[in-house]
């Protein structure tokens, strides 16, 4: 599971097709791209984006459907009033601002103790120094249900009230998992020379860090923070354990589910998310498009 | 605290271990205001901790080293009068080349059209006018190594370290960027101390160098001195080629025994009438092998007792004596004073 960026293969050094290809209709296109699939890959290919993406379009369509107690199809009849009625739940509201904060102050965290994890095992060699890694990635490398009766265990043992902030803490364990992997994997390509040309520059630390650390760590941090807000935000099984009364937008959706009425409002939110996850996303793949990172990569 | 008349640099019996590894063995030498000095060595002799000992990347382990008269233990790198030019350049790859070489400048908040105007002259001095806008990732290793080096000389160091720049440059463009670095340091005036592994790049641009092996230094004098008068079997093989007599051939040549160095251009292949007298020794033997090198041959000729290397310049027109041909029967003479008794030091 560890976000392990890889560089993109350029297309450019692809070889040119074999002289005399059945496929010499486009030569600029067949250049870029080698010998064109055959119709059996395509279909393949067709089928795959459309088993992904059938279900979300589904999800799109009933937010729009007048049958609030069941899915069917086609839907009887087309309607916005959802929208209205969704925009005006305080408990919608509430989720989806607890969701917001939590994944936002994980992502806080982990930005700040990842990277310091990161530049901790990157520069220095430590007695445990490959133990603390193998410890950083285990929250993510074990199931989330491990880590979930864990940290209930631990917070209920520490006699710690369930509230937002066991929430905070439960996110911020596998959020900086991934900043540290991608931080990481930033400082391993990055010259350590570049440090000491900052300091025999003049620069003392803060200046360094600030000057030449952080520029060349930052398309990471996005990226990595990015992930870590996402995987903060969907987050269930986790959340599940650490809660208390509290709902956060993932597990209002579960419960939701269960009830008979008002079906479509859970479509809304859905559609919501999409639309506003879609934003970041766009964003960080046109950002890291020129570094030879891959933004997201695994979980 | 500038003390004047004071050693640019001054090493007093400094000593860096990392674990059981004595990196820097009891190491003492001064370079002098304005001086050329090139520390040369093999990897792993030493020579590169040193030049990080001087910047402050290290810390003696004992020992003490002073820049232009001040003691500089404990003083972190960036307080430190002087400049690195790193063996990769170590640019920074999300600045420009303007950028890059003003940083100096920016850390110490000059303005920005100064820093600018500044910048330029660098530029211009290392020849890239017109580059300030580049990226590194687009200029040549040669444009790197120049931006490296005006990044290190815009803070006008009072010593600058350079730690094998030219060490990833083809041999046309090494050349080239010794003539140019060696015309830098006579222009600014300023100490250079010069890290290489390449003998002839230390011999071509040193006023003074130091031959670093295991650690220690086992002769600092200028080029010539170290060249032609060895002090050590180490140094006689390291710097340039040599033949190195012991045993029964060294005492038919020498006269007595020891070790000697013989430097192939100081054997001369004689007639049998001339090159008589008593402060020449002499030797018959057998070519064995001619390497033509261009400029010069190279002979292997086979004495009693061993095999002497020759080199000797190529005659005018390329014809060669007729007894230039591998089987013939010479005769060679050496001067005594080109015959250097060496320590077997390491």
């Amino acid at each position: 599971m560890p976000s392990e960026v890889t560089p993109i293969p350029s297309l450019r050094s692809a070889p040119p097709p074999p002289r005399g290809s059945v496929s010499s209709g486009n030569p600029v296109g067949t250049a870029r791209h080698g010998p064109r699939a055959g119709w059996g890959l395509k279909l393949a290919a067709l089928g795959g984006l459309l088993f992904l993406h059938i279900p979300l379009a589904i999800i799109v369509l009933y937010a729009f459907s007048i049958e609030e107690k069941s899915f069917v199809f086609p839907i009887p009849g087309f309607t916005t009033k959802w929208f209205a009625v969704a925009f005006e739940r305080e408990d919608i509201r509430a989720a989806l601002g607890l969701s917001i904060r939590v994944a936002a102050v994980s992502t806080a965290m982990a930005l700040l103790l990842g990277t310091l994890a990161a530049a901790a095992v990157w520069r220095s060699r430590f007695f445990g120094r490959e133990a603390i890694s193998l410890l950083l990635i285990l929250p993510i490398a074990l199931p989330g249900i491990i880590t979930g009766i864990a940290l209930r265990s631990a917070i209920g043992l520490a006699e710690i009230e369930f509230s937002y902030w066991t929430i905070v803490l439960g996110h911020a364990t596998f959020c900086i998992v991934v900043v540290y992997n991608n931080v990481l994997a930033r400082f391993r390509r990055t010259n350590r020379a570049l440090i000491e040309a900052s300091m025999d520059l003049g620069a003392d630390g803060f200046q360094t860090l600030r000057y030449v650390v952080l520029p060349s760590i930052a398309t990471a941090l996005l990226a990595g923070g990015m992930l870590a807000f996402a995987l903060s935000f969907d987050e269930v099984i986790v959340t599940t354990f650490t809660a208390g009364q509290q709902s956060t937008l993932p597990i209002w959706m579960l419960s939701e589910l269960i009830r008979p009425r008002q079906r479509p409002v859970t479509n809304v939110v859905a559609v919501f998310v999409i639309a506003v996850t879609f934003i970041p996303i766009v964003t960080a793949f046109y950002l890291t498009r020129d570094t030879h990172d891959v933004a997201g990569s695994s979980k | 605290m500038n003390a004047t008349g004071a050693p640019a640099v001054a090493f007093d019996r400094v000593s860096r271990t990392f674990g059981e590894v004595r990196a820097v063995d009891d190491v003492s030498f001064r370079v002098e205001d304005g001086e050329f000095f090139s520390m040369l060595g093999p990897s792993g002799s030493g020579k590169t901790t040193c030049l990080r000992l001087i910047a402050g990347f290290e810390q003696p382990s004992s020992g003490h080293i002073q820049v232009h008269g001040v003691n500089v233990g404990g003083v972190p790198p960036y307080r430190r009068d002087v400049n690195t030019v790193f063996q990769d350049y170590a640019l920074f790859p999300h600045m420009n080349v303007g950028e890059n070489v003003e940083y100096g400048l920016m850390i110490r908040k000059v303005p920005k059209a100064e820093r600018r105007r500044q910048a330029e002259e660098m530029l211009a001095m290392v020849k890239l006018d017109g580059l300030y806008a580049r990226r590194p990732g687009q200029l040549s290793g040669g444009q790197r190594q120049r931006v490296a080096l005006a990044r290190a000389l815009i803070n006008r160091p009072r010593v600058l370290l350079l730690d094998e720049p030219l060490g990833a440059l083809d041999l046309k463009l090494r050349e080239t960027m010794q003539a140019e670095i060696k015309a830098i340091q006579r222009h600014l005036g300023i100490t250079f101390v010069y890290v290489t592994h390449d003998q002839g790049e230390a011999l071509a641009m040193s006023d003074r160098l130091a031959v670093f092996n295991q650690g220690r230094i086992e002769q600092i004098g200028a080029p010539a001195e170290v060249y032609d008068h060895p002090a050590s079997v180490f140094v006689a093989g390291f710097v340039g080629q040599t033949n190195l007599l012991d045993g029964y051939l060294a005492q038919r040549i020498g006269g007595f025994p020891a070790t000697f160095s013989i430097r192939p251009e100081r054997i001369r292949v004689a007639g049998e009438e001339g090159g008589f007298g008593f402060d020449i020794a002499s030797i018959h033997g057998r070519i064995a092998a001619i390497t033509y090198l261009g400029a010069t041959s190279r002979l292997n000729v086979q004495v009693d007792g061993g095999e002497l290397i020759v080199v000797e310049p190529n005659v005018d027109g390329g014809v060669a004596p007729p007894d230039r041909v591998v089987g013939a029967e010479v005769r060679l003479t050496i001067d005594r004073k080109h015959i250097q008794a060496v320590t077997d030091a390491s």
